[in-house]
């Protein structure tokens, strides 16, 4: 067959198969026992042409509600946020998207750098000492956390805040399963952890107390308080942080974290339907060789040329094998270098100009729905999410709200029992005013 | 700094230089200090660089020209599959309708999204011999650890909690033992015989009643189809253990042998390797996980299925180990896969892999009178090669691989499997042309030749990179890990 990916002639197979000795290709298989070769082809569909097939996957494509389309006030951890156009472009240099893993430094500098850079610029939104080269995601970055925590400790039961994202409380649930932690939830109170429910579990038992700030309510967590109440049972601070609220929030390291751990990306990275994203993974000094993950370090070659190259690797899979830290092998590189492009454009004014910007457009909106007569539930300090009462399922008021273009909030009823009928909306700096005003006009009848 | 360095991006910095252009603030605005407690309230600004538009393009351009991917030049790097990655996945995976979908939107306006993942499950079932397939691990190595947790909830349902121990062979991938760890699980090494297969007695001495899985892939680190694999099914399936099929080297074997009929209980596949998702610089990847029927209710939520003609995400699964990652998976990457395989169709992928496999084939021949051949048998679609002959002449298989930079090539992986010394491994892939392989075999040849006669130029290699060998116990001893400002 000819295929345009498949540049061996009928000439070349000859003169390829005469090089071995064999006169059929199908004699480089006759190892595979009789009785599990499978014989013919498998039952998929067609090959397509190029023009055809993007014919079919653009009308497939158009069958779903984009962003780009519609107005969205969907966030709970996954946002739309703007994203300079300078991100695709350096994402488009196939010289970056067609590589491996850099193990070869010689020709791999430009990776190793971007990485450099990135890992440099976690530490400086999160106020920590080391910062890995990515994880899959926020979610899996935490319960990476959560197993660090345990192993650095050698104690077997986390705490885990009930405002941690509810699909991130789940992924940590099932990697504590794996290593046999044991995982308390902490229940909320008022939008944020109930410390005193905190207090009441707190004993030398307790790994790490996992929380999230800003809260999956939006909330912000009393920080002080938790680190005084975590780190006087001698169990480790453990923060999930949107990292563009850190623009303009006190960053988890001032609060004396011991892991900070999150997702990227609200910086430069498509929503793309829940992933790829970016985990980031950020710890203090002590921790260093304790990281999961890929690190970057800065070194010389015999020159005194400065290089980069992976480092500390000991603590990896291919060298640890069963003794790694963790099992992780292919990170995001990719999307790390997206986030490094965006954090770059945004640089230190813009990345405080933007989450500045989302904290007062999400008050704007906020003071738009009391205005209209909603109640907010856990009103408080927040960054760019609130959470309303509507007088009817979210999910039907979504229905509704689809069709006139619009893309509603979270329904918190799907993880709290008792917040039926409760709204998780978010408002990014994207959304105008004139956006926000024809939500809070169409979800006029909704309040409770 | 030397004056050759790259600057980085935060030496390029100035203060007032702005590149960004965030929408205008159209809404009154409020005190910040009326909205957020003081201690609250960021002072210390981060240092993020300070440029412009261009700036930021040029430094990222120069870095990219310091790089070395698939489109710059041939990278046969042993079990990294790296082929070409075809530009319409990229186009596909960039349509507003894919990359702007918001995970938590109503189902009702994500059908196109959920019918591309479900047709990519019924394709990656039929190419696998499965019965059931989850799209939700981000990566390889988070499949081998979703799929070994299957396995461990699938013993435990049955009451069978003794069963604690994984076995991987010692040519395996570093990834297995760490999944079997972090799955809970103690790891088992069986040998290798003097044919670079499983030893079938070893494996017979080390399965038993706390046998809860067998990782094994097939073909095997060293490029060989382990012949035995119905007999080694039958060892550990008698034993009550599972046998779990590590797809790192399905390239090999696309409509040859589907890891279902050879007896495997579950398989994770390499999206981002077999099935071109573009490796990105170690990631994204997408790791789906194939199981047979037995292990199906223990599977990751939500599964996506088909009800009536709607696609809906099953939440209802009692039996499942819950979530593996927020979401359902790497969708851009499985929107890049699905497009690979609608490009390529039955048909194609069959010659994918013949094509895998007579390039492997034809490098090793060619080869093999320059370098030690340790498994002299028909390989699959990567080879290993050991550089003992050419370590007697002061020449390390390290040298050779920065040799090789100077020819414009990615030197094949080196030193593994850990059961080969001074092992090469190559993997040419089917997506490269004859006169593609020639010229690498041919510089291959000149690197063996120096060996002999001058042996300096390969040991003092590479000569012609932007930068020479670094010095990696400088690094670790003393670790810099982020630029200070």
């Amino acid at each position: 067959m000819k295929h345009r990916y498949l540049p061996m002639t009928e000439t070349d197979k000859k003169a390829m198969l005469e090089q071995i000795g064999i006169s059929d290709v199908q004699e480089l298989f006759n190892d595979i026992p009789e009785s599990v070769q499978f014989k013919g082809e498998y039952n998929i569909k067609k090959a397509k042409s190029e023009t055809a097939l993007l014919k079919e996957l653009t009308l497939l494509a158009a069958k779903n509600a984009d962003l780009r389309s519609h107005t969205s006030f969907l966030g709970a951890g996954v946002y739309d946020h703007y994203m300079p156009v300078i991100v695709d472009h350096v994402l488009s240099r196939s010289e970056f998207y067609t590589a491996y893993t850099p193990y070869q430094p010689e020709i791999s500098q430009g990776e190793l750098q971007a990485i450099f850079e990135f890992q440099t610029m976690i530490c400086e939104l999160t106020g920590m000492d080391v910062a890995n080269s990515s994880m899959y995601d926020g979610g899996t970055a935490l319960a990476e956390a959560a197993m660090l925590s345990s192993g650095h400790t050698k104690r077997k039961k986390v705490l885990l805040s009930s405002t941690v994202h509810p699909e991130t409380k789940e992924v940590v649930k099932a990697y504590a399963k794996g290593q046999y932690v044991e995982v308390v939830e902490i229940p909320y109170r008022d939008g944020v952890t109930d410390l005193d429910a905190l207090k009441s579990e707190m004993d030398d038992t307790i790994a790490a107390v996992i929380v999230q700030y800003p809260n999956f309510f939006g909330r912000i967590e009393p920080m002080k308080e938790l680190e005084e109440i975590i780190h006087s049972g001698k169990a480790m601070f453990v923060v999930s942080s949107n990292p563009l609220s850190l623009g303009a929030l006190t960053p988890p390291g001032a609060f004396g974290a011991d892991i900070v751990a999150g997702d990227a990306q609200p910086f430069g990275i498509p929503t793309s339907f829940g992933g790829p994203h970016c985990g980031y993974f950020a710890v203090t000094n002590k921790l260093v060789r304790k990281i999961p993950g890929r690190l970057v370090g800065q070194t010389k070659d015999d020159q005194g040329r400065r290089g980069f190259v992976l480092t500390l690797q000991a603590r990896e899979q291919h060298i640890r094998r069963d003794k790694a830290t963790s099992n992780i092998c292919s990170n995001q590189a990719l999307n790390a270098l997206a986030a490094s492009v965006a954090m770059t454009a945004l640089g230190k004014k813009g990345v405080r100009e933007m989450a500045v910007s989302n904290i007062q457009k999400a008050h704007y909106a906020k003071q738009a729905f009391k205005n209209k007569g909603f109640t907010v539930a856990f009103d408080g300090p927040s960054f760019n999410e609130f959470v309303v009462e509507l007088n009817q399922p979210v999910k039907e008021v979504n229905q509704q709200l689809l069709k006139e273009g619009i893309i509603g909030g979270y329904d918190l009823g799907r993880d709290y029992p008792q917040l039926k009928n409760h709204m998780l909306v978010a408002v990014t700096e994207l959304r105008t005013k004139e956006e926000i005003d024809l939500f809070v006009d169409r979800m006029g009848d909704y309040h409770a | 700094m030397h004056k050759e360095d790259q600057a980085l991006i935060f030496e390029l910095s100035t203060s007032g230089r702005v590149g960004y252009s965030l929408p205008e603030m159209d809404i009154p605005e409020v005190n910040i200090d009326d909205l957020i407690p003081t201690d609250y309230i960021r002072t210390a600004e981060p240092n993020l660089p300070e440029v412009s538009e261009l700036d930021i393009m040029r430094h990222y351009t120069a870095l990219s020209r310091r790089n070395h991917g698939v489109d710059s030049g041939f990278y046969p790097l042993g079990s990294c599959t790296m082929k070409y990655n075809p530009k319409i996945n990229e186009n596909v995976a960039r349509f507003a309708g894919f990359a702007h979908l918001h995970p938590l939107q109503d189902e009702s306006s994500v059908q196109g999204a959920l019918e591309l993942m479900y047709d990519l499950q019924e394709h990656l079932i039929e190419i696998t011999g499965m019965d059931e397939v989850t799209l939700q691990p981000a990566a390889g190595a988070h499949g081998e650890w979703t799929g070994l947790m299957l396995i461990r909830a699938y013993h435990e349902a049955n009451g069978d909690t003794k069963r604690t121990k994984v076995i991987v062979p010692d040519s395996a991938h570093g990834t297995n033992p760490a999944s079997a760890t972090v799955a809970g699980f103690e790891t088992i090494t069986v040998k290798s015989d003097e044919n670079g297969l499983v030893d079938l007695d070893d494996l017979r001495n080390v399965v038993g009643e706390d046998t809860a899985a067998l990782m094994l892939t097939n073909p095997n680190t060293l490029g060989l189809f382990e012949e035995n694999i119905l007999e080694m099914a039958s060892i550990v399936h008698e034993a009550g253990g599972k046998l779990y099929y590590d797809g790192a080297n399905l390239n090999a074997v696309l409509s040859k042998a589907r890891p279902g009929d050879m007896g495997f209980d579950v398989v994770h596949l390499n999206l981002h390797k077999t099935f071109t998702g573009p490796h990105g610089g170690g990631g994204p990847g997408s790791g789906p996980v194939g199981v047979k029927k037995d292990l199906i209710p223990f599977l990751p939520k939500p599964v996506v299925t088909k009800k009536d003609r709607e696609f809906v995400l099953d939440y209802d699964r009692p039996q499942s180990i819950g979530r593996v990652k927020p979401y359902y998976g790497n969708f851009g990457i499985n929107v890049r896969a699905y497009t690979y395989i609608r490009t390529m169709g039955p048909d194609g992928l069959k010659a994918v892999t013949e094509y895998a496999v007579l390039n492997a084939n034809y490098m090793m021949r060619r080869l093999q009178p320059y370098f030690d051949l340790p498994f002299d048998r028909h390989c699959k679609h990567e080879f290993v090669l050991s550089g003992k002959r050419q370590k007697k002449l002061g020449v390390r298989t390290l040298d050779i691989a920065k040799r090789l930079l100077d020819f414009g090539y990615h030197p094949p992986t080196i030193y593994f499997p850990l059961n080969v010394e001074e092992c090469i491994m190559i993997e040419p892939t089917e997506t490269e042309s004859k006169e593609t392989l020639d010229a690498f075999i041919e510089a291959m040849i000149q690197i063996a030749k120096e060996a002999e006669e001058n042996p300096e130029i390969v040991q003092e290699a590479p000569h012609t990179t932007v930068i020479g060998r670094l010095d990696e116990t400088t690094a670790a001893r003393k670790p810099i890990l982020r630029y200070q400002v």
